[in-house]
């Protein structure tokens, strides 16, 4: 894909600790296109979110970014410092976090927060730039923005902050967003509601998503790719519905399986056996052989990463064959675009 | 507001009545107030006429009545040393001990905010820990001992500024005041610092904690990642945020700075209030004693009362409590 | 967190949970050099009339020939006053060892006693709740509103001088903070389930005091009473100063500095300096150390 806007390539991001250095995030590589939403999947401690941090330059000591490129709309953005990097934050490039209810300060009105980031980009009148923030609150569906410019954070909805925190993003109109985990802290309706809005706005706007998330379901329903992450390397990507279908890395297929969904009622739902390794400690060769079932002698080297047709990839020595049957959903809702 | 602004005079007020019943019967029950005012081997006639004027034949009670109404009419009767009336003689020792206290917070808040800020905003620096050693200092010293090294070093050493006293005031709305002259300035600028210290080391910490807070949450990482400056995230959100905790503790330090005046008047011969009330517990000047501590309680209650609302102004959590 | 530690944790003796804390302890240098200054000054106290050359409470022993002699020189006793004398022929060093066995004495009394009475109160109050409770927190939050030197002041005044005066006007002036932190942790935790399920049992109440309530409060308590022993020793030697606390025939630090100050100004520095600075480095020692076990107790108060 040569329309990339956002593309990483052999990230590596480490932690100085008393114990050694800590890779966080081992080689990590992906893109996303113009209006392509793209899942970052993986359980706590995978390395997704610090993927998320690492372009943003939000890692601080004593972490930093030991490696890789990170080219944003054709620029390097990875050596970026200070000014610079603030410069590309927000603008080009937006993020949204986690927990809505700690994400806005809780002193300070929606529309102080909402005109402060408007004003970080653009040189405009504090009531220019009060429009552009009620502007953009209507844009993602807040009913009645003048009120809620006057509202304090605490006096919205769990949804509703999440909606001003992504409406916060979109100001400037960046060419790629990430967000880290963003509806895991809402009800699962309301969360419905923001992803359906998250797919609108990518289709309309072209704005690419990087969503971080670990909820499989919310991904088969959301992303039109997918990149599974295992103790910071990427272990399997390629198209969410092909991979969902058909997972080529024993890992992706042990998380599918113990998704409660997928599953026949009154059988033992399958888990993947054992936890994710501590990063102090990763095995030799292939960090997920310990928990896999399909384990051999190979597995104590570190494993190629595989190419198949579709444009997808696995990191296995023993990739599973691919299973030619109709592709299953998780959920009965879809906001994966017609295109 | 108006409920939560009725609610806050009351409690207040009720504050004020306990203190009064309890400074009274504090001062007034332990021991006679007669044996100090003469000499006890002085004529029965005497006695007893001093006793009949000052009431204390009456019961306890209604001593404590007569005395609150004459409060109330703003008499809070006559110093036995000085035989004048007590309010006039502690009102005109306010000005010196306001004087102080307020320029001993102002110097406490123009320096302690900065550098707790900066302590707060680089926390493993070395400046940073210097700064906390500094403020360790500033609380655990006794402040009577700091005033003594500043007096031996910038007055009997370096002879720059004077040891003591008030120097040349000028009267400002009815108020003798030093701060109007450079040679003011040089008095009251070792007994403002000494008097500083100790509010100075308490806001270092306070703002470096705010500060380490703030600086950590998520909605500062959320600022940033919208791009917003340094100095607009440390401007906007966590200035917002730490003067909560600042406004609470100026307010309330500011009466605890009334009453350390106490220490900082007698070692730099500053004529405040602090001075009056040392030597009229030496001489045991009751009527003084108690009106001294009614008045403080007394401030203190107002100070703490306007503290609360500004509080609410400040925090809209709070406010949203107070109005449902 | 939840659950009472005896159950999930393997058994600790109490001498490995002290070899931890103490491993913790030892990790700040300037923690280590304060608490051996702490053990210097406690011992130089103790060991007073070993260590001192003279008896600074006997008034025979003193000669005014050698009144405010310079710290070095040689007095009529054949010994150098190393930190020279004072206006009646005191030396300093040894008014210094017996003053601040003073200061300790009246600091320790009263942060005992301040200690036992407000751990009381704290106590009944969280264990009543109720009424009980909220006025008893009321009087020691209006307490605690009002400066402590102004209350000890005050009943200086009214008790009069001498030791034992000054140590009630001091407990009197401290209690309040070991009721408050006591109440604190101890209704914390008077909340909890498994204490509604123990008073629904036939347990005699000091069972629940004593086993389940106290040692929640004891961490934040032994950080208070290692920093009330170093303000009481302060606010000791402020009222001294102010000349409300000891008469300087029983010297405390604080009537000590009082005693040089009118010398000050004439430049017979060492009469009130010398004190003072074993007054400093007593208290901002005994503060350092209580600031350290504050942050070994406190895990989340991460430095």
């Amino acid at each position: 894909m040569s329309d990339a806007v956002l593309r990483v390539n052999n990230l590596q991001t480490q932690f100085q600790t008393r114990g050694g250095v800590l890779k966080a995030v081992d080689g990590v590589s992906f893109e996303v296109a113009c209006g392509r939403i793209l899942g970052l999947v993986g359980e706590s401690g995978s390395g997704k979110s610090v993927t998320g941090y690492s372009i943003l330059g939000l890692i601080e000591a004593p972490g930093k970014v030991a490696g890789g490129e990170i080219i944003l709309n054709g620029k390097d953005i990875t050596r970026l410092k200070g000014d610079a990097m603030r410069q590309v934050r927000g603008a080009q490039i937006a993020m949204v976090f986690q927990d809505p209810m700690m994400t806005l300060n809780p002193v300070l009105k929606i529309g102080t927060q909402m005109i402060a980031a408007v004003r970080a980009h653009a040189k405009v009148s504090r009531k220019a730039a009060r429009v552009k923030a009620r502007d953009a609150l209507a844009k993602v569906g807040i009913p009645s923005p003048d009120e809620r410019l006057e509202a304090y954070p605490h006096q919205l909805s769990g949804g509703m902050r999440q909606r001003v925190a992504i409406a916060i993003a979109l100001l400037h109109s960046p060419a790629v967003i990430i967000a880290d985990e963003p509806t895991t802290a809402l009800d699962v309706s309301i969360q419905g509601q923001i992803l359906a809005e998250v797919r609108r706005l990518a289709d309309e706007t072209g704005t690419a998503f990087v969503w971080v998330t670990h909820d499989l379901a919310v991904v088969s329903s959301l992303a039109d790719d997918i990149c599974v992450m295992y103790a910071g390397r990427v272990v399997e990507s390629g198209p969410a519905a092909d991979v969902i279908a058909s997972p080529r890395h024993p890992y992706t297929a042990g998380l599918l399986a113990s998704v409660p969904a997928e599953h026949e009622p009154g059988t033992k739902l399958p888990q993947v056996p054992g936890s994710t390794p501590s990063l102090a400690n990763l095995p030799q060769g292939c960090a997920f052989a310990p928990r896999c079932a399909k384990a051999g002698p190979a597995c104590t080297t570190t494993p190629p990463v595989q190419h198949f047709e579709g444009g997808r990839t696995a990191l296995c020595h023993y990739p599973i064959e691919p299973v030619s049957c109709q592709p299953l959903s998780l959920t009965s809702t879809t906001y994966r675009s017609a295109s | 507001m108006i409920g939560f602004l009725i609610q806050r005079v009351l409690q207040a007020l009720m504050v004020v009545i306990a203190m009064s019943i309890i400074v009274f019967l504090g001062v007034y029950a332990i021991g006679n107030p007669i044996d100090v005012m003469i000499d006890p081997a002085s004529d029965q006639a005497l006695r007893a006429a001093l006793i009949q004027r000052y009431g204390f034949d009456r019961p306890l009670i209604e001593q404590y009545f007569i005395f609150m109404n004459n409060m109330l009419h703003g008499d809070l009767g006559e110093s036995f040393i000085y035989r004048l009336p007590v309010l006039n003689l502690i009102l005109s020792r306010l000005p010196a001990t306001l004087e102080l206290a307020l320029t001993a917070m102002m110097i406490a808040t123009c320096l302690g905010i900065p550098l707790g800020l900066w302590a707060g905003y680089k926390p493993e620096s070395l400046s940073a820990k210097a700064i906390m050693g500094f403020s360790v200092l500033g609380f655990s010293v006794p402040s009577f001992w700091v005033g003594l090294l500043l007096i031996m070093v910038f007055a009997v050493e370096l002879g720059w500024l004077p040891s003591g006293g008030r120097g040349p005031t000028t009267e400002v709305l009815g108020m003798n005041l030093s701060i109007t002259s450079l040679e003011g300035w040089s008095h009251i600028l070792l007994p403002a610092l000494n008097l500083a210290l100790f509010k100075l080391g308490l806001l270092i910490r306070l703002t470096r904690a705010g500060t380490v807070e703030v600086m950590s949450s998520d909605y500062v990482r959320f600022a940033r990642a919208q791009g917003l400056s340094e100095g607009k995230v440390v401007g906007l959100h966590v200035l917002k945020n730490i003067s909560i905790p600042i406004v609470t503790v100026f307010g309330l330090e500011l009466g605890s700075t009334l009453a350390f005046a106490v220490v900082t008047e007698t070692v730099f011969n500053w004529p405040g209030m602090g001075k009056l009330i040392i030597d009229s517990i030496t001489v045991l000047d009751r009527p003084v004693m108690v009106a001294y501590l009614i008045l403080v309680v007394f401030l203190f209650v107002m100070i703490n009362l306007v503290v609360d609302l500004i509080y609410g102004q400040l925090d809209p959590r709070i406010r949203v409590k107070a109005a449902s | 967190m939840s659950s009472s530690p005896a159950l999930t944790l393997p058994a600790e003796t109490t001498w490995s949970r002290f070899a931890n804390f103490w491993s913790d302890f030892r990790q700040s240098p300037v923690a280590i050099a304060a608490l051996i200054v702490v053990v210097v000054v406690v011992l130089m106290a103790i060991l007073a009339p070993f260590v001192a050359p003279q008896d600074p409470y006997n008034q025979e022993a003193l000669d005014l020939f050698d009144a405010r002699l310079e710290p070095g020189e040689t007095g009529s006793g054949g010994y150098v006053h190393w930190l020279g004398t004072d206006a009646a022929g005191r030396d300093i060093f040894s008014a210094i060892l017996y003053g601040l066995r003073t200061s300790l004495i009246v600091g320790v009394m009263a942060g005992t006693l301040a200690l036992v009475l407000g751990t009381t109160v704290g106590l009944i109050a969280a264990y009543y709740g109720g009424r009980v409770e909220a006025l008893i927190m009321r009087v020691i939050d209006l307490q605690l509103s009002l400066p402590a030197i102004l209350l000890a002041l005050v009943l200086v005044a009214l008790l009069g001088q001498g030791l034992m005066q000054l140590v009630a006007a001091l407990v009197a002036a401290q209690y309040a903070y070991f009721a408050r932190t006591t109440h604190g942790a101890a209704s914390a935790e008077r909340r909890k389930d498994y204490i509604e399920a123990a008073l629904s049992t036939p347990l005699p109440a000091r069972h629940v005091l004593f086993r389940h309530l106290l040692p929640n409060a004891l961490p934040p308590l032994i950080v208070v009473a290692t920093v009330q022993v170093a303000n009481s020793i302060a606010l000791e030697a402020t009222l001294s100063f102010l000349g409300l606390g000891l008469p300087i025939t029983q010297p405390s630090l604080g009537s000590l500095i009082s005693n040089g100050f009118q010398f000050l100004l004439s430049g017979r520095y060492w009469i009130s300096i010398y004190p003072g600075i074993a007054l400093m480095l007593t208290v901002v020692a005994i503060n350092l150390v209580g600031d350290q076990v504050r942050s070994v107790l406190n895990p989340r108060n991460s430095r």
